[in-house]
C-alpha cells in the first residue's frame, strides 16, 4: 500500500467529476504508471452523492481505496467534503470547493444545510485547502470548468510538471472546450502554488 | 502505449478481436457499456433487444447461425434470460457463444446481490471471471475459443468494480472467426424429449472435459508468495486479498472458476500451511474447496471470515483476517491503522431532476388513497420522499402483474370499500416485460390501472434508445412502436393519453380511470429532462416574493431548482428548465415564469 497512492474525486452528480478523474488517470498512465479508477454508473448520478477513487503506483491491486488510506480528497462540494473525510489518512490533504449544492432533505426543508463544514474538518485537524473553484470557473466564462479549475489546485501538491497536466487535458477534454479548461486549470494552480 | 479501459470496454474490444460478428444486450447497470462499446465497431452487428431472454435468443441463434456472438446483462437480467441459458447448454453452439453476466455486490444500482456464479453450476457451463480489464479482455477473447472447442456457450462473470473499474490494457488486432458452415442438426438443436435425454448425457460428458481443461488453462494461476498462507480466490476479490496481504501469501488465482480444478486446488493447498478462500457474496468456491476434504489436515476458513453481504474493500477484508493471522503473516498493507469518526451531514440521495416527467404524476399519485405498484427504473424515485407514493418495486414489469395480484386481493377481501391498485411502469419496461402483464389484466378483466410513464428513451441507465424512440443502438432511425395501438390490440379499453407537465390532465385522467371498473392505461408522454433532442428548455420560473406567503407548499414537488434561503423560496434560474409544475402547485399565483405575464398583469 506505501508504494501506491490514493486520491478520491467526490462531488454531486453532474458536476464532473468523472471527466476530472479521466484527466488524472491520463496523467498518470502518460507518466508510465500503474493506474486503476474505479466509479459507479447508474442511479447514483441524479443528484446524488458521486465518487470516483484514483490509485497509482507500480502495480496497484484493489481498484477502490478504504477509508484511512486517502492521501488525497478533492471534494467538488463543501457537504461532500465532510461526508468523506474520514477517508483521508492521518496526513492526507484535501482540496475542496466552497460551493454548497443542498441536497434533497434540505431542499425540501426536512433538514438545513451545515454552515460549519470548515470548522468541522480544522477542528479534526484536516489538512484542507478550500477555494471558490465555482466562483473562479464562472469568473472565466462557465461554471461546468470548476472541476478543472480544483485539479489545477491539486496539481500543485503534487509532482508532475505543468506540461503533462497540459497534455492530459488536451488528449481528454474535447478541442472545443479545451483554451477554457486550460485557463480554468492555471487558475486553480495558481491558488495553491504559493 | 497501454490504454485505460474499463472492464466492460475491455470486455467489448475482446469480442471485437475475437472476430464477433452480433451482439445483444438488453441495458442495466453495471452492463450497459459493454453494448455501447460493441457498436463502435462496424464489424459487429450490435443491438438493443427488448429484454434479457430475447437478447439471449437472438445471440444463440447468431451462434448456430455461424456468427460468433456475444450477450450482455446485468444479474438480474440472467433471471430474466434463464429459459435459453439452460436450454442453450443442451443445443451448445456452432460459432462462439459468449454471454457476461454483470453482478452487483452492494446493490449500487440493482434490486438485490444475488451471485450468478451459481447458473454456471446449474446450468453446467465454463464460468470464468476476469479480476481487470486487462484479464477482461484476454479472457473474452479465450472465451471465444473454450466456448467453440467444446461446443458450449460460456458464462463470463464480472462484477461493478471490474465493470467500471478502469485499469490499463493492451489491445490486439481483430482475428476474423471463420464461419462454421451451418447444417440441421435436429439431434441437438430441436430439444423436444428425445433430443434433450441424450444431449444431458452430452452436457456432462463434456463438463468432465471442460473440468479437465481447468486444470491446465492458463487463466488458472499460482502465485508464490510465503507458503504459510495460501489464499484461494476469483475476481475482484483476488485484488483485494493482494492488496491487503502482498507477497506475505500465496494465491491460487482462479479465472475459470467452473467446472472447478480439483487437482490444481489439491495440489496448492497440500503446499500451504493455512487456506483462507477469499470471494465476494456466496461460498462458490468455497464450497468446492470443502468438498476435497482437505479441512482435517490444516484449517480452511472462508465465510467464517469473509463476509457474505455486501461489497469487499481491502479494509473490509484485511479486518476479517486479522483473528487468524499471527502479525508476522499480515501484509504491507497498514489497513487496520484506526481511521477518522465518519462526518455527519445530510444526506445526498438521488433525487427526480430539474424538468422530469416523472415528478407531477407522483406528486398526484401521492395524494391518493391507492396502492402503488412500481417497477424498475428513474420512477423508483418516486418511493422517497416528499413523495413516498409507492408500495412496491420488485423486478422488470412486476408493477402490472403485481398491481393485478393486488388488485384481485383487494376485491377479494374487501369488496365493501372498493380501493384501487395502480401500476406506475415505464416506456422500455413496459416493452421488456410489462406488455405481457397488461395482456394478463386485459384478458382476466382485473381492473388494474396502468400509468405508462413514457419519456422516450431508456434513462436510469444512461439514455439508451429502446423499440418506442425511434432509433436503434447505432443511431439509425427504426420503427417507433405505437404504445397507443399497442395498448388497444392488448384488449385495453379505455385508454388515455396525457402530457405530464400538466398536473390538471393528469389528475383527472386518474380520476377517470378511477371511476371505470375495468383495467385501463393512462400513457403519460413527455421527454426526459436530459434528452437533449425532445427536451424543450423553457424560460426560467421565479417567485414573485410579494405575493409568496412562505407555506412552501412548493416544496413538496422537491425539486433541485427549488430552495429555501432566509425563509423565502428562491428557483435557481440555471437548474430551471421551465416545465412549471411548482406553479401549478402554488394556489396564490406567485411562482411565475419570465417573459410571461399573468392574467391581469401587464
Amino acid at each position: 500500500m506505501s508504494e501506491t497512492t490514493n486520491v478520491m474525486l467526490v462531488g454531486v452528480g453532474g458536476q464532473g467529476t468523472i471527466l476530472a478523474s479521466r484527466v488524472l488517470a491520463q496523467l498518470l498512465l502518460d507518466a508510465g504508471f500503474d493506474v486503476k479508477m474505479s466509479e459507479v454508473h447508474g442511479m447514483a448520478q441524479r443528484g446524488g452523492s458521486v465518487t470516483t477513487h484514483v490509485r497509482f503506483g507500480r502495480r496497484v491491486a484493489a481498484p477502490t481505496i478504504s477509508p484511512g488510506q486517502a492521501h488525497f480528497v478533492l471534494a467538488f462540494e463543501c457537504m461532500e467534503a465532510a461526508r468523506y473525510a474520514h477517508y483521508l489518512k492521518v496526513d492526507g490533504v484535501i482540496v475542496a470547493n466552497t460551493r454548497r449544492i443542498p441536497s434533497l432533505p434540505i431542499l425540501i426543508g426536512h433538514e438545513a444545510y451545515p454552515d460549519d463544514i470548515e470548522n468541522r474538518l480544522a477542528t479534526r485537524g484536516i489538512d484542507a485547502h478550500w477555494l471558490d473553484a465555482s466562483g473562479i470557473a464562472a469568473d472565466l466564462g462557465n461554471v461546468r470548468v470548476e472541476n478543472t479549475v480544483l485539479l489545477g489546485a491539486f496539481s500543485s501538491l503534487v509532482a508532475f510538471p505543468e506540461d503533462a497536466w497540459a497534455q492530459a487535458l488536451r488528449t481528454v477534454i474535447p478541442a472545443k472546450h479545451i483554451e477554457l479548461n486550460l485557463a480554468a486549470f492555471a487558475a486553480g494552480r495558481r491558488l495553491t502554488q504559493q | 502505449m497501454k490504454a485505460l479501459m474499463s472492464g466492460n470496454e475491455a470486455i467489448a474490444r475482446g469480442a471485437y478481436e475475437a472476430g464477433a460478428r452480433f451482439a445483444s444486450a438488453y441495458p442495466g447497470t453495471p452492463s450497459t457499456e459493454i453494448l455501447e462499446n460493441m457498436a463502435r465497431y462496424q464489424e459487429i452487428r450490435s443491438q438493443w433487444s427488448v429484454n434479457e431472454k430475447t437478447a439471449l435468443e437472438a445471440a444463440l441463434g447468431a451462434s448456430l447461425g455461424g456468427a460468433r456472438a456475444l450477450c450482455a446483462m446485468k444479474h438480474v437480467g440472467l433471471n430474466v434470460a434463464a429459459d435459453p441459458l439452460f436450454s442453450s447448454s443442451y443445443t451448445g453452439v456452432n460459432a462462439g457463444l459468449v454471454i457476461v453476466t454483470a453482478d452487483d455486490p452492494g446493490c449500487h444500482s440493482s434490486q438485490n446481490e444475488q451471485d450468478n456464479r451459481y447458473y454456471a453450476r446449474a446450468a453446467k457451463l465454463p464460468l470464468i471471471e476476469p479480476s481487470d480489464s486487462q484479464e477482461a479482455l484476454d479472457f473474452t477473447r479465450m472465451a471465444f475459443e473454450l466456448s467453440e472447442e467444446y461446443d458450449t456457450p460460456v458464462l463470463l462473470r464480472v462484477t461493478t468494480r471490474i465493470a467500471h473499474g478502469k485499469s490499463p490494457v493492451a489491445t490486439g488486432s481483430r482475428t476474423e472467426a471463420t464461419a462454421p458452415a451451418y447444417e440441421r442438426t435436429m439431434a441437438k438443436h430441436v430439444l423436444v424429449p428425445a433430443v434433450a435425454r441424450p444431449r444431458h448425457a452430452a452436457v456432462e460428458e463434456r463438463l468432465a472435459r471442460l473440468q479437465a481443461y481447468a486444470e491446465s488453462s492458463p487463466m488458472n494461476r499460482i502465485e508464490w508468495g510465503s507458503r504459510e498462507l495460501g489464499i484461494i480466490s476469483s475476481g475482484v476479490a483476488y485484488q483485494y486479498a493482494r492488496e491487503v496481504l502482498g507477497d506475505n501469501a500465496s494465491y491460487l488465482k482462479l479465472g475459470m472458476s467452473y467446472p472447478f480444478a480439483d487437482a490444481l486446488v489439491r495440489s496448492f493447498i497440500s503446499q500451504v500451511e493455512q487456506v483462507i478462500v477469499i470471494e465476494e457474496l456466496e461460498p462458490f468456491l468455497e464450497q468446492a474447496v470443502r468438498a476435497l476434504g482437505m479441512g482435517s489436515e490444516r484449517s480452511i476458513d472462508g465465510k467464517s471470515l469473509i463476509p457474505r453481504t455486501g461489497e469487499l474493500d481491502a479494509l473490509t477484508v484485511a479486518l476479517s483476517l486479522a483473528p487468524v493471522l499471527s502479525a508476522a503473516k499480515r501484509g504491507p498493507a497498514d489497513l487496520s491503522a484506526p481511521g477518522r469518526q465518519v462526518e455527519q451531514v445530510v444526506g445526498r440521495p438521488p433525487m427526480f431532476c430539474a424538468g422530469c416527467p416523472h415528478r407531477g404524476v407522483f406528486y398526484e399519485l401521492g395524494k391518493l388513497p391507492v396502492m402503488v405498484s412500481g417497477d424498475i427504473g428513474c420512477y423508483a424515485l418516486g418511493a422517497m420522499p416528499p413523495f413516498s407514493a409507492m408500495d412496491t418495486c420488485i423486478d422488470m414489469g412486476a408493477s402490472i402483474t403485481a398491481g393485478l395480484g393486488f388488485q384481485t386481493a383487494l376485491d377479494i377481501l374487501r369488496p365493501d370499500k372498493p380501493t384501487r391498485t395502480i401500476a406506475v411502469i415505464g416506456d422500455s419496461t413496459f416493452f421488456h416485460s410489462g406488455m405481457t402483464g397488461l395482456l394478463d389484466a386485459a384478458y382476466n378483466d382485473v381492473g388494474v390501472i396502468t400509468i405508462i410513464l413514457d419519456n422516450r428513451i431508456t434513462a436510469m441507465t444512461g439514455h439508451q434508445e429502446n423499440p418506442g424512440s425511434g432509433f436503434t443502438l447505432s443511431g439509425a432511425p427504426a420503427r417507433e412502436a405505437q404504445l397507443e395501438a399497442m395498448v388497444r390490440a392488448i384488449g385495453i379499453e379505455m385508454i388515455q393519453t396525457v402530457d405530464p407537465f400538466d398536473l390538471a390532465q393528469v389528475r383527472e385522467a386518474i380520476a377517470s380511470a378511477m371511476s371505470n371498473p375495468g383495467p385501463s392505461v393512462i400513457i403519460a408522454r413527455g421527454p426526459c429532462a436530459l434528452l437533449k433532442r425532445l427536451a424543450v428548455r423553457r424560460p426560467a420560473y421565479h417567485v414573485d416574493q410579494d405575493i409568496c406567503r412562505r407555506c412552501k407548499a412548493c416544496l413538496r414537488v422537491a425539486c433541485p431548482a427549488l430552495y429555501v434561503e432566509g425563509g423565502n423560496v428562491q428557483i435557481d434560474a440555471e437548474t430551471c428548465v421551465g416545465c412549471g409544475i411548482c406553479s401549478q402547485v402554488c394556489r396564490f399565483g406567485s411562482i411565475r415564469q419570465a417573459g410571461v405575464a399573468k392574467d391581469g398583469d401587464e
